[in-house]
């Protein structure tokens, strides 16, 4: 589904992401992992086209196409999404607005009628509840003064609602107490299919207790310098990173 | 447009002799004094030749003065206007060209077609509740002179501005709307200018409105232009809101980018009333607003707050006084600007609070969106205040969509266009709130939206009245 080839990614000329490769299959679940710095970030940032970096080196295709030559808009309409880290609030924007013309602007991409307006409002329903949301968030500005938990439990109800083949969350525990994180794990869990794949960014073990994993990689230095299955990740709460750095500084 | 018969060129009085400018101004009034006076009301006359010595002193303003700084209207006042001093009627009848159009706003309908005040002839214009009293104010002067009497040229006569004072020379008539004690309109009253014209014309009029005590009144100003001359209106309303009367304003410009439209709106308030003045700039040419709310009462609430959408080369200059003159009254100021182009934009917040004015709260905030490097916008809050137990604050932004905003929405498949219009939108959308007239804030809504989409490149009819 994914392929990733030798990525490197700069952003104002320092390179965050150095060579890095990594491929996920549909129906797989990918926790990255890896200390503050590694470039986690950068690479969901990169992913799903933030103008922000430039990509110098590397090629990543989905599902057959060159990703880096889409638009942000057209990755998402391919079925890429990322759980922001930091969900941006959007004054004066309703919910339901964004969200009506998110869900419409990816049928015009496959070709089909905007959805009716009773329709529209019945998958909203749907989804809300799949996260546990309250339904009063929906009519206010997207994101605005909305708790850390409710801007986290509003990405998985977007995901829910654009229904994408891949699933880019990032740090989506941060924030987040154990309540929340147990309804957004599950409303995660919930939207899992044989057809479609995620990929994990967190910083702690905690989160892949409730998603979990297939395989586990660690991310330093803007590479992939280790992978593993789960158990990686018990591991590296156990021991940390330093074992891991001096591994990549003794090679 | 179905009526095309053409405007007796005879019957406008040019006043290119002598070039244009003050001088031939000056030399039209010398010699058509008579004539306007003549065709204008005794209580409009009262003031005319005061107002022209001040004209003949002050002449147009230029750059050089601080209030005009940041818009030269030298070029729009060279341009040879004709000027309707004989009071021709003009051959429109806007009852049959423009129907309105915003969805159940029910209003009462008047037009004013140039600076004549056309006769009511709708029949959806129901009886007006008891003792209001619409027209124009040469009619008034002569059926309820008393009314005018008090009113007429009280805000406007003290004031040092040129286009003040040849508002006053040169205007020969105006509307005027007056609301008896307790009295509620149960409908907007709306006032569509229309610009009609086979030559570069020029209208100048002075409106009056009065609220009596405990009064509520909401009256809703179109411009419009109908033909493709260039147009320069130079009105002044004074609006008299007495003791807990309630008085909304919105003032709507889409007009063509011929047209320059120079507006003074005066409003004096009495102890515990309230105002809302709203004036947004949706399509134009050149554009000063000079908007001056006078608090000379206690308890007062005044709300004012405006946008501007402009591109090309479109100006817009909105210069805005708030005088807190008495104690524990609030005022709060609103305007959003969306430049783009070449467009330039110009804000001016002055509010003042007297010495006595204590327990004042006034908050002014002023937010701009440049869309393009080539855009201009000039803001200057001046705030002078004299009472030390007071709230005050202001505050300005000069910026460019928020990229972040705009790339969180790309993430979830929004076009970069739809995008960028849904950040503009919500931009302006707090103003919009604050229309408290359902349709016609839905109304704006649709407009406002199309404006963005670049989809009102020129006046829709009135916007309200197609």
């Amino acid at each position: 589904m994914l392929e990733i080839k030798n990525l490197r990614a700069s952003i104002n000329g320092k390179e965050i992401l150095k060579g890095l490769s990594l491929s996920v299959n549909a129906g797989e679940v990918h926790a990255i992992m890896g200390p503050n710095g590694a470039g986690k970030s950068t690479l969901s940032s990169v992913l799903t086209g933030n103008p922000a970096f430039t990509v110098t080196e590397g090629d990543v295709t989905f599902n057959g196409k060159n990703l880096l030559e889409l638009t942000p808009e057209n990755r998402s309409r391919e079925g890429i999404f990322l759980s922001f880290q930091y969900p941006v609030e959007i004054p004066g924007v309703s919910m339901v607005n964004f969200m009506r013309t998110a869900v419409n602007e990816h049928r015009k991409y496959k070709n089909l009628e905007p959805m009716s307006a009773s329709d529209f409002l019945k998958l909203q329903r749907e989804k809300k509840e799949l996260v546990e949301m309250d339904s009063k968030l929906a009519n206010r500005s997207v994101n605005e003064g909305f708790s850390g938990g409710e801007k986290k439990r509003n990405e998985i109800f977007q995901m829910a609602m654009l229904d994408p083949k891949l699933s880019i969350l990032d740090e989506t525990d941060s924030g987040l107490d154990i309540d929340a994180l147990r309804i957004v794990a599950n409303g995660v869990n919930k939207l899992k299919t044989k057809d479609n794949a995620s990929i994990v960014i967190t910083h702690y073990q905690r989160l892949l207790d409730y998603i979990v994993p297939d395989f586990v990689h660690v991310l330093y230095d803007g590479r992939i310098v280790k992978s593993g299955g789960k158990e990686l990740a018990y591991e590296l709460e156990e021991r940390g990173y330093d074992w891991i750095k001096k591994e990549v500084e003794g090679e | 447009m179905e009526n095309t018969n053409k405007i007796d060129g005879s019957n406008i009085k040019s006043p290119s002799i002598g070039g244009v400018g003050e001088a031939s101004y000056i030399d039209l009034y010398k010699s058509h004094h008579e004539s306007i006076k003549k065709h204008s009301a005794s209580v409009m006359n009262g003031l005319r030749d005061a107002s022209f010595a001040q004209f003949e002193k002050l002449g147009f303003p230029t750059v050089a003065l601080e209030n005009y700084k940041y818009t030269d209207l030298k070029e729009v006042l060279s341009i040879d206007y004709g000027l309707n001093i004989n009071r021709i009627p003009i051959p429109v009848n806007p009852y049959d060209v423009f129907k309105c159009d915003v969805p159940g706003i029910h209003s009462y309908l008047y037009f004013v077609v140039n600076d004549g005040f056309y006769p009511v002839t709708d029949p959806r214009n129901t009886k007006l509740p008891d003792g209001v009293i619409i027209g124009s104010v040469k009619e008034v002067a002569v059926t309820h002179p008393e009314l005018l009497t008090d009113y007429f040229g009280k805000l406007s006569s003290t004031k040092e501005d040129g286009l003040i004072a040849f508002n006053g020379a040169f205007a020969q008539d105006g509307f005027f709307m007056y609301v008896p004690e307790n009295v509620v309109l149960d409908k907007p009253i709306q006032l569509v200018n229309i610009m009609r014209a086979d030559v570069d014309f020029m209208a100048v009029s002075h409106n009056l409105i009065i609220l009596e005590k405990g009064a509520k009144a909401q009256l809703l100003v179109c411009d419009h232009t109908v033909d493709e001359v260039r147009f320069l209106s130079n009105r002044v309303t004074e609006v008299f809101v007495a003791e807990n009367a309630t008085y909304e304003h919105y003032k709507l410009e889409n007009t063509h980018n011929k047209t320059t439209n120079l507006s003074t709106l005066l409003i004096d308030q009495a102890n515990s009333s309230t105002v809302l003045a709203n004036v947004i700039t949706l399509h134009n040419g050149v554009t000063r607003n000079m908007i001056e709310i006078d608090l000379d009462g206690e308890g007062c609430e005044t709300e004012l707050c405006g946008m501007v959408i402009a591109d090309k080369n479109q100006q817009v200059d909105n210069f805005t006084s708030i005088i807190h003159n008495k104690p524990n009254c609030n005022s709060r100021e609103l305007f959003k600007y969306v430049l783009d182009d070449t467009a330039k934009g110009a804000f001016t917040g002055k509010l003042y609070v007297a010495k006595d004015a204590q327990k004042t709260a006034a908050f002014q905030t002023n937010r701009n969106i440049l869309l393009k490097k080539t855009a201009k916008m000039r803001t200057k809050p001046q705030l002078e205040i004299y009472a030390d137990d007071v709230k005050c604050s202001h505050g300005a932004t000069i910026g460019s969509l928020d990229e972040t905003a705009k790339f969180y929405m790309q993430a979830r498949g929004i076009s970069e266009s739809e995008a960028r219009l849904l950040l503009m939108f919500a931009f302006t959308n707090d103003v919009i709130e604050n229309i408290r007239i359902p349709a016609l804030q839905d109304r704006i809504k649709m407009l406002v939206e199309k404006r963005l989409r670049g989809e009102l490149s020129k006046c829709e009819g009135c916007v309200i009245c197609q």
